[in-house]
């Protein structure tokens, strides 16, 4: 009891200075303690982990996204973030109406795959009206048509110690000293295997148009936008991120956001 | 727990004057500790929440955002003018010109296309990123106190003895309100009429309405709870009645701060860091006396 009062003595000293200095210099008093790997935001950031545990728990592997009916469609989808790609490889790509594209599967699995646009498209297909949810706070109906990652995957044979999926993109999202960034993410293997995570090559009735992620994007419908690449060319299953970017599993990511993004 | 609380404080040297019958121990230190800490928390959040909100200054009604067709009710945004950028704010097809504050603004040469000024975010600079850190991480600590306040409120009774409505707060009321208007305040144990539909109001309508309908905007929780969104008109909509509550909690800030000055802001502080109070003296007319029975 004794100690509880003078943490708390403590506690409200404490918050009171802190108060008073935000009165006194505004709300960039914070900035310098914010910047991605400080102590203070690294100190928040552990709630993501609460976070990301809560979503676990209580959705479980298997509950569904709301879907929509047809008379909720009622206009385009609404492209973010790299609508153009500006890459030479994958302009010579559009170029011959992906003809040449391949998804590469590798990392941990037992039998890599190569596979055209037609292969997954003969593969069993899963129709999907559902919610888009940018992490901006815009949502947008649409209907999505692809192949389900976990056939793909069953058929590539994950390992065991494989965790979570890496999708590779050919689209250039940012540039740095070392080079043009292409775009990244992952998601877990619970998210990977849940029915509605397709490899979406169909967008409200047609073949997916450029902006919205050509010839192959990913569906994950239980997160947030930035965790559904688009332009994708490669599927590595891996047991960390840190050999990608700077490890904390996605171009987001690596930028401040949170990576399991399910609110 | 109540006696034991009692006991404690009173060997503390602002319970000195303890046979100074106008000195109670007024609030719990449950009351005091949850009080401070939805303090900080909804400060967070606030300014966390201003700046995930300029991410998208825009409120729909629906499921989904209008881009084709418009179900926009707010809108905060910069347009071009022949006297150069100015920041204007929409409501329901209303616009005013909010420039320097809403839409555009920033120091004099600066100015910049923003929603919300950096003065009122946090960051001050646009980091979304950062801000959903600080938004979700105030998040856990603001309804975990919640539901601390509410077992420790339960338990010791102060939800029962001084927020319970009873049927006198019901005839209090028109008085209460007269009194409020002259800003005439009667310093009893009791919270008046008006007192407990505001705290009443913010801790079971607007914080639980605030929860909700930020876990509604969540789609993974969107496939724990998918009737929340159907009971709250579709997720757009959620996220506009998330604002609508904020603009609420503020607004009941700005009138909690002004009736602390109005009655007595040494007193109400005192009350609310060490759970002493000073009530007015015993009642010497009649009306008084009527009220604080």
């Amino acid at each position: 009891m004794a100690k509880f009062e003078i943490s708390r003595r403590k506690f409200l000293t404490g918050a009171s200075l802190g108060a008073s200095g935000i009165m006194l210099s505004g709300c960039d008093a914070f900035d310098s303690q914010l910047s991605v790997g400080s102590g203070l935001r690294s100190f928040l950031e552990n709630a993501n982990g609460l976070t990301y545990r809560a979503q676990r728990l209580l959705a479980g592997r298997d509950a569904l996204a709301p879907e929509f009916t047809e008379a909720d469609i009622r206009q385009p989808q609404r492209p973010n973030g790299v609508t153009a790609p500006d890459d030479d490889t994958y302009k010579g790509l559009l170029a011959n109406n992906f003809a040449d594209w391949r998804l590469e599967v590798t990392g941990l699995v037992e039998k890599p795959l190569s596979l055209s646009r037609e292969q997954l498209q003969n593969m069993p297909s899963r129709t999907q009206i559902t919610r888009h949810d940018c992490v901006e706070g815009w949502s947008c109906i649409a209907k999505w048509t692809g192949t389900p990652l976990s056939l793909v995957l069953d058929q590539a044979v994950v390992k065991p110690q494989a965790r979570y999926v890496m999708f590779h993109c050919l689209d250039t999202i940012d540039r740095s000293l070392s080079g043009d960034i292409k775009y990244y993410g992952s998601i877990d293997l619970i998210d990977a295997r849940h029915p509605q995570t397709i490899l979406a090559y169909g967008l409200n009735g047609k073949p997916l148009p450029v902006e919205n992620g050509a010839p192959l994007r990913v569906r994950v419908e239980r997160q947030l936008g930035y965790k559904m690449p688009k332009y994708l060319y490669k599927i590595e299953l891996v047991d960390g991120f840190a050999t990608v970017g700077g490890g904390r599993g996605g171009y987001w990511e690596d930028n401040g956001y949170d990576w399991y993004g399910g609110i | 727990m109540e006696s034991v609380a009692r006991s404690q404080s009173a060997a503390d040297p602002g319970a000195s004057a303890s046979n100074d019958k106008t000195l109670i121990y007024r609030q719990s230190r449950w009351t005091r500790l949850t009080h401070w800490l939805w303090a900080i928390s909804l400060f967070f959040m606030l300014l966390s929440g201003l700046q995930i909100f300029n991410a998208r200054p825009q409120l729909y009604i629906g499921k989904e955002s209008g881009f084709d067709y418009s179900n926009t009710i707010f809108a905060i945004g910069a347009e071009n003018s022949d006297a150069g950028p100015r920041g204007y704010t929409e409501i329901f097809g209303h616009r005013f010109d909010t420039t320097g504050v809403l839409g555009w603004s920033g120091p004099a040469g600066q100015e910049t296309s923003r929603a919300f000024p950096s003065w009122a975010t946090i960051p001050s600079y646009y980091d979304l990123g950062t801000a959903r850190v600080i938004h979700f991480f105030f998040a856990w600590i603001l309804t975990t106190t919640l539901i601390v306040w509410f077992v420790a409120s339960t338990v010791n009774g102060h939800l029962r003895r001084d927020l319970a409505p009873r049927l006198d707060d019901l005839k209090r009321l028109p008085q209460d309100i007269v009194d409020h208007a002259k800003l005439k305040f009667h310093h009893t144990r009791e919270y008046n009429t008006l007192q407990k539909m505001a705290y009443g109001g913010v801790l079971f309508v607007l914080l639980p309405l605030m929860i909700i309908t930020g876990l509604a905007m969540s789609p993974s929780m969107n496939s724990v709870l998918p009737f929340l969104n159907d009971l709250l008109g579709g997720r757009q909509t959620a996220r506009t009645i998330h604002f609508t509550v904020m603009v609420l909690l503020v607004a009941f800030f700005v009138v909690h701060i002004l009736m602390i000055l109005a009655a007595g802001p040494i007193n109400e502080l005192r009350s609310i860091i060490t759970g002493w109070y000073r009530t007015d003296p015993p009642a010497q007319d009649d009306n008084t006396a009527e009220r604080s029975a």
